[in-house]
């Protein structure tokens, strides 16, 4: 049933790529190692980065070679790098606590998929892309990500969920129309980078007052 | 040129400050920094409304008469803010809560901030639209969790979390925006400019723009604070220094309804239905109804107030999915006096919270009683912000509910319970404190300077001017800006 929503992409290497980028937004999902999520992290920017390659070639873009060597400085290299010195300076080891065990949340998950083509079948029909069978694997990975940062409660595996999205919303932007304007891309890193400092200076903050990275003692703080 | 010049104000402001905002002159730096920017956007209003619409900067900054209305409330707002946050913060040190470094950092986030809004509002380009109001976001971030106590540091994780997820959604709808757009555009810059896109949107496909624009409503919604993704707002406005609370309510969740109009205004002429209009009615109609329930047994002032937010933000979106010339007239007139009036508000309790170090409104009576001046001040912008005459909030929402009659009839018993409601709430309140009997200990408290009560009641002056004798000049602005929003259906 599901076969009937996509449209083949023309490239057998496009599709590989993109499923497999499908497939670590699962792996993320049901990790339990902080350590292991920032691993599968550097792998979906490996992933995106060869994604974003191999429509380069079969389209003949050459913008997206820039895109694709961004991706790979920014996403394989620097945020990976911060992440584990963050990970090493609050000595981060334990696993990642859950809401929703791993195999439900996989379930759910399988539901967001099936409907992530649904919506993104009649855009894909008319984009003219050569990957414009993957828009559907760009909405599934948003929701995805989404889906982690919901059932999950500790504030780093939060921003990986988030740094996950920000990865699926670039490989939708690849997909369906090669690329946002260059100005706009490079606007987006910038508030990612920003937003990754940011968030690296809240971790010390949270655990100076909370001496957790749990999220539900923060839930106890009385508001009112 | 008018236009580079207005941004290039904050940014040299932010470099200045970042530089030498532990000098003791820089918050008033930071004064004449809002000024010169306030007074930049005074001039773009002029040369707009004089002129026409302007671009710069390879058509990547745009202003017409909606944006520039926009801009010099913000431009204003942000300026009475600065002096505001100017005695606020001399307190907050004086205290021992502030050193010269956090000043500094206080001071240049504050300048980012104004950079922000004002870049959004002038951005032509949806794409750098996007890029500056999650910029809105990465600059208050810090400034909500200021004090870091654990319900600062909760309310500033919430506002970073939601909001982000909020906006990354915003990012899907503008990639399907230019998905949409790049088959009648051509693939590049023009593509994403609002100038472009308006001469070409009813070509724009219909399927695609729809989706686009729930992605869109979903996203920008969640800045907004409309119920259902309101959650973070209370939090962030109650938990923050005042001075941000103000500019957070008065300013920023304006920034992020003008994106959606902007969008709106784009969706309804590819679109030929009612459905983004039907999403705004149907989203602003929850707002007001949620908001005014939550309101009942709120004890914490700021979050009071900030409820009181969300339900004139839902007011404002109600009207413009009711749509024609008369209920959008009024959703502006909304928005501008629920600025003015809303940031009144927060000077006052600023002052009030900062000297009894308490929200608490049982905890604040006794200060409120001892400084006069300030009492007066609240109970004033109390009756503005619930919509008594002659302040133009009540104009606003009596055309909202005469519309609303017109167009979804259904609705109106539970908007009027809902406008009853929030008016008793906050009337109470406001009485409570103000007017709260004799107190045990009537020394008054040592007079305020003047010049602490100036931004109140020039806001308040307004909102007053506004509701009642609307100068015709300032009239031809409001329907200018109509014209931009357009659209017989629409709005």
């Amino acid at each position: 049933m599901a076969a009937s929503f996509v449209s083949p992409p023309t490239s057998p290497l496009v599709g590989f790529l993109g499923s497999a980028l499908l497939l670590s937004s699962f792996a993320m999902l049901s990790m339990r190692r902080m350590a292991s999520l920032v691993r599968i992290f550097a792998l979906q920017g490996i992933l995106l980065t060869l994604s974003t390659l191999s429509v380069a070639l079969a389209a003949g873009e050459p913008h997206l070679f820039f895109s694709a060597l961004f991706t790979l400085a920014f996403k394989v290299l620097l945020l990976p790098i911060l992440l584990f010195r963050l990970l090493e300076r609050l000595h981060i080891r334990g696993e990642v606590e859950v809401l929703l065990n791993v195999p439900t949340t996989m379930v759910v998950g399988l539901f967001v998929v099936v409907f992530s083509f649904a919506l993104a079948a009649p855009i894909s029909e008319m984009a003219n892309t050569v990957s414009r069978g993957l828009i559907g694997v760009g909405l599934a990975a948003l929701l995805l990500s989404f889906l982690m940062m919901i059932t999950r409660r500790k504030a780093v595996t939060q921003v990986l969920g988030f740094l996950g999205m920000e990865n699926a919303l670039f490989f939708s932007a690849i997909n369906a129309t090669y690329g946002m304007p260059m100005v706009v891309e490079l606007g987006v890193a910038f508030d990612v980078l920003v937003g990754t400092f940011v968030f690296g200076i809240f971790f010390f903050q949270i655990r100076e007052t909370f001496e957790s990275f749990d999220l539900k003692h923060m839930d106890n703080t009385p508001t009112e | 040129m008018i236009l580079v010049l207005m941004i290039l104000s904050p940014i040299t402001g932010a470099i200045v400050l970042g530089l030498w905002g532990h000098r003791k002159i820089a918050p008033l730096l930071n004064i004449a920094f809002s000024l010169l920017t306030f007074f930049l956007t005074l001039i773009l209003g002029e040369e707009v409304s004089l002129h026409g619409p302007l671009v710069a900067l390879d058509e990547n900054l745009f202003a017409d008469t909606f944006s520039s209305l926009f801009l010099v409330i913000t431009g204003g707002v942000a300026a009475t803010t600065s002096f505001f946050s100017l005695r606020y913060m001399t307190i907050e040190a004086s205290h021992g809560r502030l050193t010269p470094e956090r000043t500094r950092l206080y001071l240049a986030l504050y300048q980012i901030f104004v950079l922000t809004m004002i870049v959004v509002l002038a951005s032509n380009n949806l794409g750098l639209l996007w890029v500056a109001l999650e910029g809105a976001t990465l600059a208050t971030v810090l400034l909500v969790g200021w004090t870091r106590t654990p319900a600062a540091i909760k309310a500033s994780w919430k506002y970073f979390i939601l909001c982000g997820v909020g906006i990354a959604q915003a990012l899907f709808g503008t990639i399907l925006l230019y998905f949409a757009s790049e088959k009648t555009l051509g693939p590049g810059g023009t593509a994403l400019l609002l100038t472009h896109l308006e001469t070409v949107k009813s070509q724009l496909e219909p399927t695609v723009m729809s989706l686009a624009f729930v992605f869109f409503m979903v996203g920008y919604g969640t800045k907004v604070g409309l119920v259902p993704l309101h959650n973070w707002l209370p939090d962030a406005h109650a938990e923050g220094p005042t001075p941000i609370s103000a500019v957070l309510s008065g300013l920023l969740l304006n920034v992020a309804l003008y994106a959606i109009l902007r969008v709106k205004s784009l969706a309804d002429g590819a679109i030929h239905s009612s459905m983004p209009s039907n999403l705004l009615m149907g989203f602003g109609l929850a707002s007001v109804l949620l908001a005014s329930i939550s309101m009942w047994k709120r004890q914490d002032i700021k979050r009071l107030f900030a409820y009181s937010s969300i339900e004139h933000m839902g007011l404002a979106t109600l009207a413009f999915g009711i749509g024609g010339p008369l209920a959008t007239f009024a959703g502006l007139l909304h928005m501008t006096t629920h600025s003015l009036v809303k940031s009144a508000i927060f000077f006052a309790v600023g002052h009030i919270v900062q000297t009894s170090g308490s929200q608490k409104i049982p905890s604040i009576r006794e200060v409120a009683l001892r400084t006069p001046g300030l009492a007066r001040a609240l109970l004033a912008g109390g009756f503005a912000i619930t919509g008594l005459p002659p302040f133009a909030l009540f104009a606003s929402e009596l055309l909202i509910i005469t519309e609303a009659v017109k167009r979804i009839p259904f609705a109106v018993p539970f908007l009027l319970l809902a406008l009853f409601v929030t008016f008793g709430v906050l009337i109470f309140r406001i009485l409570e404190i103000s007017e709260g009997g004799p107190s045990m200990t009537t020394k008054p408290l040592p007079p305020l300077p003047k010049l602490t009560f100036f931004p109140i009641w020039i806001h308040l002056g307004l909102a007053l001017i506004l509701g009642t004798v609307f100068p015709a000049t300032l009239y031809s602005v409001y329907q200018k800006a109509l014209l931009v929003l357009g659209g017989p259906h629409g709005g």
